[in-house]
């Protein structure tokens, strides 16, 4: 398993005060929340910090861990050595918040089993309890969001066994994606999460949908968007090409006298919605190559017959 | 594993929950609900509370409010102000976007 390097995780020295270590884990959980930071690893970043801030934020854990000194670096492979733990005393601290739930196996080979017995220990004030709720990301093809979709997902959620230990259980759902669904909805799922206790209601299920990088589709909201190349002639004479869209292929007019980088729009023919997003056509116009003497001379003849100069507004 | 496909409910505008199931679906308190309307977060339709209506929206909302008050310690006013700051910037993001891909061509 991957050693972890709590201290540089959190930005401090291995002398670093209580007081710098709160300070540290404060800023550092506003720059990296979920909810905050749309960066795709901020989650797991979020995460391992609140993981480190839990062992050094209480003096035992962080005493005992202090023992394995600043030789091991994150991402070694480490094995606590039998017994690492004798003569510490850990009364248990609570986690840094409850997304810490989920900890690193590092952490689980360290403080899991007394972090349980803690928690036990602790008890359950209330006889009744809704089931937690879990989250889970899918990922959906442009497609999909125009003609809705059922996809297979693979639930992984770590469950403590009938003997106190952690395992963790896979599930596989089928779901259906309705189409109309816009980057970062969620769609929730009654009674899909966590079992409750006692009298408690099962936990929901939220997935949260995500689009697969496509290769010439871009989606903001539920307008999409086309780089379409275009050829020099098209673009100053007008045509009439086809462009593929996720819904069908369409037959675009292109006007006369194009310039590139503007858009053009098709209404109504973006994701399906009340109303339905917008289809944007991005013109490119491309170059042909001058690589035979035939193109050479056709780029000649326009040299000689067209009299443009680009650059007569600049006075050169 | 079975064959079973579940449809669930895409949390967008046209879903409705009361007072009462968003609480539910938060664990929360009405107490807890009610200042997030106080102080602007959630806007439901009615006006009663009673008949209060939550969009799904509201739902994605109170959730957020709920991990950011949890984890950064942070007071409703605070978490109100958070949640206002992060739309500004995915408005400005967006915007930001479109300018650069005309500007592309």
């Amino acid at each position: 398993m991957d050693f972890k390097d709590y201290y540089s995780i959190m930005g401090v020295k291995r002398d670093a005060t209580q007081v710098e270590i709160k300070r540290a884990y404060k800023k550092l959980a506003r720059k990296y929340h979920p909810d905050v930071n749309k960066e795709a690893n901020a989650e797991a970043q979020f995460k391992e910090l609140g993981e480190a801030y839990e062992v050094l934020k209480d003096p035992e854990k962080r005493a005992a861990y202090d023992q394995f000194g600043s030789n091991w670096k994150s991402g070694q492979d480490f094995n606590p050595p039998p017994g690492w733990d004798e003569g510490y005393e850990f009364t248990g601290g609570g986690p840094a918040h409850d997304g810490a739930a989920d900890h690193s196996d590092f952490f689980e080979s360290l403080f899991g089993e007394q972090f349980r017995q803690a928690q036990q220990g602790q008890g359950r004030a209330e006889f009744s309890a809704r089931g937690q709720d879990h989250h889970a990301k899918v990922s959906i093809e442009v497609s999909d969001a125009y003609h809705g979709a059922t996809h297979s997902i693979t639930l992984t959620a770590p469950e403590i066994d009938s003997s106190g230990h952690l395992v963790t259980k896979h599930r596989t759902l089928n779901v259906k994606i309705p189409k109309g669904v816009k980057q970062g909805q969620r769609i929730r799922l009654a009674g899909q999460g966590s079992a409750g206790m006692g009298k408690g209601k099962k936990g929901d299920l939220y997935l949260e949908i995500e689009f697969k990088t496509h290769s010439l589709y871009r989606v903001d909201g539920h307008d999409v968007y086309l780089d379409l190349p275009i050829t020099p002639w098209e673009a100053a004479l007008g045509a009439s090409i086809k462009v593929p869209t996720p819904d069908a292929q369409v037959d675009l007019k292109i006007p006369a006298g194009t310039k590139g980088g503007g858009r053009m729009r098709l209404k109504g023919r973006g994701i399906p919605s009340d109303p339905p997003g917008d289809f944007y056509v991005v013109p490119q116009i491309t170059l042909p190559a001058a690589d035979s003497d035939e193109a050479k001379e056709l780029y000649r003849q326009m040299e000689q017959k067209m009299a443009y100069n680009p650059r007569s507004k600049m006075g050169v | 594993m079975t064959n079973e496909i579940l449809k669930g409910d895409l949390l967008d505008e046209s879903v409705e929950l009361s007072l009462n199931e968003l609480c539910q679906a938060c664990s929360s308190s009405t107490e807890w609900v009610v200042e997030l309307v106080e102080e602007g977060v959630l806007e439901p339709i009615g006006y009663q509370q009673t008949l209060w209506r939550f969009s799904g929206s509201c739902l994605d909302r109170a959730h957020k409010a709920m991990r950011l008050q949890r984890d950064l310690h942070i007071n409703l006013s605070g978490v109100a102000l958070a949640l206002e700051l992060l739309d500004e910037i995915e408005t400005l993001q967006s915007r930001l976007m479109r300018i650069e891909q005309s500007n592309n061509g």
